[in-house]
């Protein structure tokens, strides 16, 4: 892997902020975008935009062919069987409340439970608890060991014959955790309860074959994987889907319309009201390509390397505790500097130009069960550098020389 | 008692000394280690100020003629842009604080470089401190 050719191919990696040259590592809230993604976006508006699945036009034609190979290039980079089973959404948080107000309302009933874990985003919690709270059903929720891994004997527990589904993050926003979805999926099917896993953090890191865990859905964001905003997917079993309701009605989602009855549409467009957001889809299509063509297991160990190091330089500074240490863990870690206040030391970090996260990271119950009150967060993703992370611990240096 | 704008543009002009952010934020940090402590007491539900990444309280004392603030916050750059507010607009009456301008702010570059997002807190400490200033002058008229 040449990084300098890749770190090219990312045009906003060589601007500068505050004079100095940009460290991006808040990955795990947005990936940038390789130029070949702004060029297809560009391309789209400039030579093909219209509107798809209408026209008899050649724009509307050219238009739907490359909508619907960017569906194709989605399902074969999750290893979906078919390109019915991926419905366009605008990311992962409208996926987890397309599976809820659809299949959860059709199939939670009052007394019922649902699983989630302590290590979920915001976007994994409220839309069970919404449909909870509609339902009379409760949700419970797995406890995590100190590292930041689930714990498996207390899922098991959980496990009633009340649980109709389990919400699991594959990967950890806040701590990194790779939970092991294929082993969560057998447990809960051997119940006959549903699985659905938020993928958002875990698309852009390792492989994901959705098949192999076996899931009934699978919820993703483009921009999490180098793709633009406003597009995402939701992965869902062509039978469970062909079961499920419609979430929103209008256009493309419909069959034939009366004023009496309307007949619905067949996957994926029973669940794609409305005019889809084509431009991006193409962009998504477009980023996967470029993924592929670098390769994820290539992708996953040169973060795996940066993880490595990043981890080892934070340990030789005893002010630094990283909270989640998990032995199987993504490129990112959440720290805090001993008797410092996140919100503080990043804003001096900002100083030197390096963009990390602070605060609660959208889970806000994790940060309460650890009992801080937030973390400063680095995220990396193959185009960064040992020579970034060696620019972060100066600038934690200078923070702990400043606040001490 | 000197004016609002007397104690604003005396910050200003602390501030036109640094000619780097470094040294505005080093400064910023020592006003928060120097900000008076708040009598616990005041550290309730109540006095805290919602949206910030840091948890800030503010507490208002009305002796019939002006309004006295203290503040705490768990972090210093925060301490610190609450050290100035209350510099500012501690000791002053309702009206003075309501009709005094923000404009100090955006002259020291603070607004702009605390980007006015949820993270400092920095706009909701001013609305706080204004609606003090509201709810005591509408006590002062009705008594």
């Amino acid at each position: 892997m040449n990084i300098e050719e890749i770190r090219a191919d990312f045009p906003i990696l060589s601007r500068s902020v505050h004079n100095k040259p940009l460290v991006y590592f808040d990955n795990a809230a947005t990936t940038q975008k390789p130029q070949v993604v702004i060029d297809a976006l560009v391309d789209y508006y400039t030579n093909l935009n219209s509107n798809v699945h209408r026209g008899v036009h050649y724009l509307s034609q050219q238009a739907t062919m490359a909508f619907e190979e960017a569906r194709v290039k989605i399902r074969d980079f999750i290893h979906a069987r078919y390109s019915h089973e991926i419905i366009f959404t605008r990311g992962c948080t409208e996926s987890i409340n397309l599976v809820a107000g659809s299949w959860g309302r059709a199939n939670i009933r009052e007394g019922d439970e649902i699983v989630i874990s302590a290590l979920e985003h915001h976007s994994n919690i409220v839309p069970w608890q919404m449909l909870c709270e509609e339902k009379g059903a409760k949700l419970k929720v797995c406890p995590i060991h100190e590292d930041g891994s689930l714990n498996m004997e207390a899922l098991a527990e959980l496990l009633t014959n009340r649980v109709r589904l389990i919400a699991i993050t594959h990967i950890s926003n806040t701590m990194g955790s790779i939970n092991p979805v294929k082993e969560i999926t057998r447990m809960a099917h051997e119940k006959g309860i549903m699985v659905l896993v938020d993928g958002a953090q875990a698309l852009s890191h390792m492989k994901v074959d959705v098949q192999d865990i076996g899931c009934d859905f699978y919820t993703f964001s483009g921009h999490k994987v180098y793709a633009p905003m406003g597009i995402g997917g939701l992965y869902g079993r062509e039978d469970v889907l062909n079961a499920m309701p419609p979430y929103q009605g209008g256009g493309e989602m419909i069959k034939s319309v009366t004023f009496e009855k309307t007949i619905y549409n067949e996957l994926p467009f029973k669940f794609e009201a409305g005019t889809p957001n084509v431009g991006d889809a193409i962009g998504f299509g477009v980023a996967l390509d470029y993924v592929s063509n670098i390769g994820i297991e290539q992708i996953a160990a040169r973060e795996h390397e940066l993880l490595t190091y990043a981890t080892e330089r934070f340990k030789s500074d005893p002010l630094i505790r990283i909270i989640g240490d998990a032995p199987d863990k993504a490129s990112l870690i959440s720290f805090v500097i001993d008797k410092i206040h996140p919100y503080d030391a990043g804003t001096i970090i900002d100083q030197f130009g390096i963009a990390v996260r602070t605060g609660t990271h959208c889970t806000q119950p994790l940060m309460d069960s650890l009992g801080i009150q937030g973390t400063i967060r680095a995220s990396f993703a193959f185009y960064n550098t040992r020579e970034e992370i060696d620019r972060l611990m100066e600038a934690i240096g200078k923070v702990e020389e400043l606040f001490l | 008692m000197i004016k609002i704008e007397e104690s604003t543009s005396a910050i200003v002009s602390e501030f036109d000394v640094f000619d780097d952010w470094m040294d505005k934020y080093n400064y910023l940090i020592e006003l928060g280690k120097s900000l008076p402590l708040i009598d616990d007491k005041y550290k309730t539900e109540n006095n805290l100020i919602e949206g910030c990444q840091s948890r800030v309280w503010l507490h208002a004392e009305f002796d019939g003629t002006n309004i006295h603030f203290t503040a705490d916050s768990d972090a210093v750059i925060t301490k610190g842009i609450a050290n100035l507010l209350i510099r500012a607009y501690s000791g002053h009456t309702p009206q003075e604080i309501l009709d005094s301008s923000t404009e100090f702010l955006n002259e020291i570059g603070l607004t702009q470089h605390l980007s006015p997002t949820r993270s400092n807190g920095l706009l909701s400490m001013i609305k706080q401190v204004k609606m003090y200033a509201l709810a005591f002058k509408t006590k002062q008229g009705m008594s």
